[in-house]
Formats: C-alpha cells, structure tokens, sequence
C-alpha cells in the first residue's frame, strides 16, 4: 500500500467530510479551487473600480464622511476636460512618456545588441548595467538631486567636461525648460537596463542558422540587421514599451523625490496632479472622474497595443 | 478597398476593430496635444467611445 501525502490526507480526511466530498462534480471542486481568486480579484480590483465610477458623479468629499454627498452627474467630468492647468499636467505626462519610451527603447536595444556579442567579461557588464533598475526610485530620485546640484553635482561638471558650458550656470531642476528634462534623464538612466534585459531575451532567441543562411545568400549585415533581427526582436520590444508606457503613465515616486512637480508644476505629472487632488484637497468625487479619465486611457491604449503585438507575434 | 468596405457592412472585426483603435489613437493625441483646449474637452469622449467599440466589436467574426 502506497503512503503518498495525498493518502494520508485522505485517510485523515472525517468520513462524513470525505463522504461529501466525494459527491462534487469536476466543476464544482474546480470552482472551488477558482472561487478565493475570484473573491480577492472582485474584492481589490472590481469593486473598488465600480465605487470609483459612482463616486466620479458625487461631489463626495473623504475628509468630510458625515457630509452629505450630493449627486451631480457629468459635472466632475467637464470641470476636469475644460480646466487648463490639468490640460498643462497632460502634457507634462505625454512629453514625459514620449522621451522616455524614445529614449529608452534606442539605447536598451543597442545595449541588448552589443552585450548580445560574444566577449569577455560579458556577464560582468550585463551586472553593472542592470543594477540601476534594482534600485528603489524613491532612492535614485534622491541621489539624483544631488547629482544635479549646480554647486556640487557630478552632473553640472560632466556637462561642462563635454560642452564647456559653466557647471554653476545652469540648474537642471530649478529650470523651467530643463526640469522636465531632467525627469527624463533619470527614468531613462533607471529603465533602459529593463529594455535591454526584454530586447536580449528576444536577440537570444534567434536560431543562428538563419543568420548562417543569409550568410550564404550574401545578405550584408545591415540587410541582416533589418531583415532578422528587428523582425524578431519587434514583439519583445512592444512588450517592452507596453510595460514601460503604462509605468511611466502613472509615474509618481520618482518625480515626487527629484522634482515634487515643479519648478511651478512643469513637471507635475498626472498622478502627481491626481494625488494632490484626492489627498491634499480632499476633492474625493473630481479626483475619482480624472482617476477614471486616466484608466479609459490605458486602458484603451493597452487594448490596441495587445491587438497590434498579437498581429506581430503572428507574421 | 472595396473588401474593407463590404467586411465593415457585414460587421467583420477586422475593420471595425481598426475603426475603433483609430478613434483611441484620436481621443489619446486630443488629450494630449499643447494646440487646442476643445480638442482636449473632447478627448475623453473619443477615447471612451473608441474602448466601448473595440470592446464590442472584438466579439464580431472574423
């Protein structure tokens, strides 16, 4: 007689219990199995969205729980889409996420390409190069303000190493037209590494017998380049960007900790605007309409994007 | 051009599809562009119109 775990389970098991048991169909034990991920996912994500739908058309205010909340239907809605400064946050945020996504997607693949060489020491840089993205961003936004500081930065000087410009005479944060700029910098300098890492699995992916083919059919390397490797490499680096736009969407600590929005609010991101709105004036009601606005966005964003990567995958 | 047409009056997911992502491409530039403030009023309602149709219409038969 066999004593596997699941015997002395069984056999440990009431008999009236496994009596029971025994009844249940497939279905039923496998809802079973199913239903406390149901329970949490209707619990953490259903509800607090549909709340969150209910309370955009209430002039609800959390600090105030006692009040009694009024129901103003589409007012929320057009107070957020006819206000210029939430225009200027918008985009704050798109500038924000073109650069970065740009930015980020040039040189993680041209980091993936040349780590994806065979050299030594090669795992030893592939190290170096992601220890950025294992930071906390809490952390590198602190240490990036001080690298910034016009004094005493590293960067001001390294500025002035390249292109002669005077360290002292520029301020990466304090400066309206390169605040944002700065932002920038730093996700860029964070992120690229998690690019890198996706666009290296995709470089690694590749048979070498297609290279060695169109080796054979006198294919140059450019050819190659263009005709292998970004054809298969394209799904990863649509994960890629799909990954970092909808992070980069509701970027808060990073900015928080480098720029806290401003000078004035010319970096003041959507969720930085959306936080403010919802905790520091107490605006429950407006702050639910906008947190809505932003998630038909991504979420519509998203869609098309799946839709285009199921496309890719399946050329 | 004429297969695209005849697929969208039949109700084929294919055109639709590319009609309803056309109009979140649409609703997200609105929100986001620096030129016209009415643009941006108006961006929410394309977007949310454009994921309530790609959602629909993602069901249509091939």
């Amino acid at each position: 007689m066999s004593d596997t775990p699941i015997d002395r389970v069984a056999r440990a098991t009431p008999i009236p219990v496994a009596r029971r048991i025994r009844g249940f169909s497939d279905r039923t034990i496998a809802w079973i199995f199913v239903a406390p991920t149901i329970f949490l996912l209707l619990a953490i994500n259903i509800f607090p969205l549909i709340w969150t739908i209910n309370l955009s058309f209430t002039d609800f205010r959390a600090n105030r729980p006692n009040r009694e909340v009024e129901y103003i239907g589409l007012e929320n809605y057009r107070r957020i889409l006819t206000d210029g400064d939430i225009w200027l946050t918008m985009q704050a945020t798109a500038h924000f996420l073109f650069w970065t996504i740009a930015l980020q997607v040039l040189i993680g693949f041209t980091l993936a390409w040349l780590i994806n060489r065979k050299f030594r020491g090669n795992d030893l840089w592939t190290t170096l190069i992601v220890l950025p993205m294992m930071l906390s961003p809490a952390v590198v936004g602190n240490f990036w303000t001080f690298l910034y500081q016009p004094q005493i930065g590293l960067f001001n000087y390294v500025v002035e190493f390249f292109s002669g410009i005077p360290a002292s005479s520029f301020q990466m944060i304090g400066d309206v037209r390169l605040a944002p700029w700065s932002i920038v910098i730093v996700d860029t300098w964070m992120w690229s590494p998690f690019v890198m890492l996706i666009c290296l699995a995709g470089l690694r992916s590749i048979p070498d017998y297609i290279y060695e083919a169109a080796e054979i059919d006198r294919a140059s390397k450019w050819r190659q380049f263009w005709t292998i490797t970004v054809p298969m490499v394209l799904p990863f680096l649509m994960l890629a960007v799909l990954f970092r736009g909808i992070e980069n969407f509701k970027m808060f600590d990073l900015v928080v900790e480098l720029t806290g929005g401003g000078p004035g609010s010319v970096t003041e991101v959507t969720s930085i605007n959306l936080k403010r709105e919802a905790f520091e004036k107490w605006r429950t009601g407006y702050a639910s309409a906008y947190a809505i606005i932003l998630f038909v966005t991504v979420f519509g964003l998203a869609s098309i994007y799946v839709k285009a990567l199921n496309k890719v995958k399946e050329r | 051009m004429s297969d695209f047409v005849r697929d969208f009056l039949r109700l084929r997911r294919g055109p639709w599809e590319m009609l309803a992502s056309l109009l979140i491409g649409l609703g997200v530039l609105m929100l986001m562009q620096p030129f016209a403030l009415w643009a941006f009023t108006w961006s929410f309602l394309t977007t949310l119109a454009g994921t309530v149709m790609f959602i629909v219409v993602s069901h249509f038969p091939e």
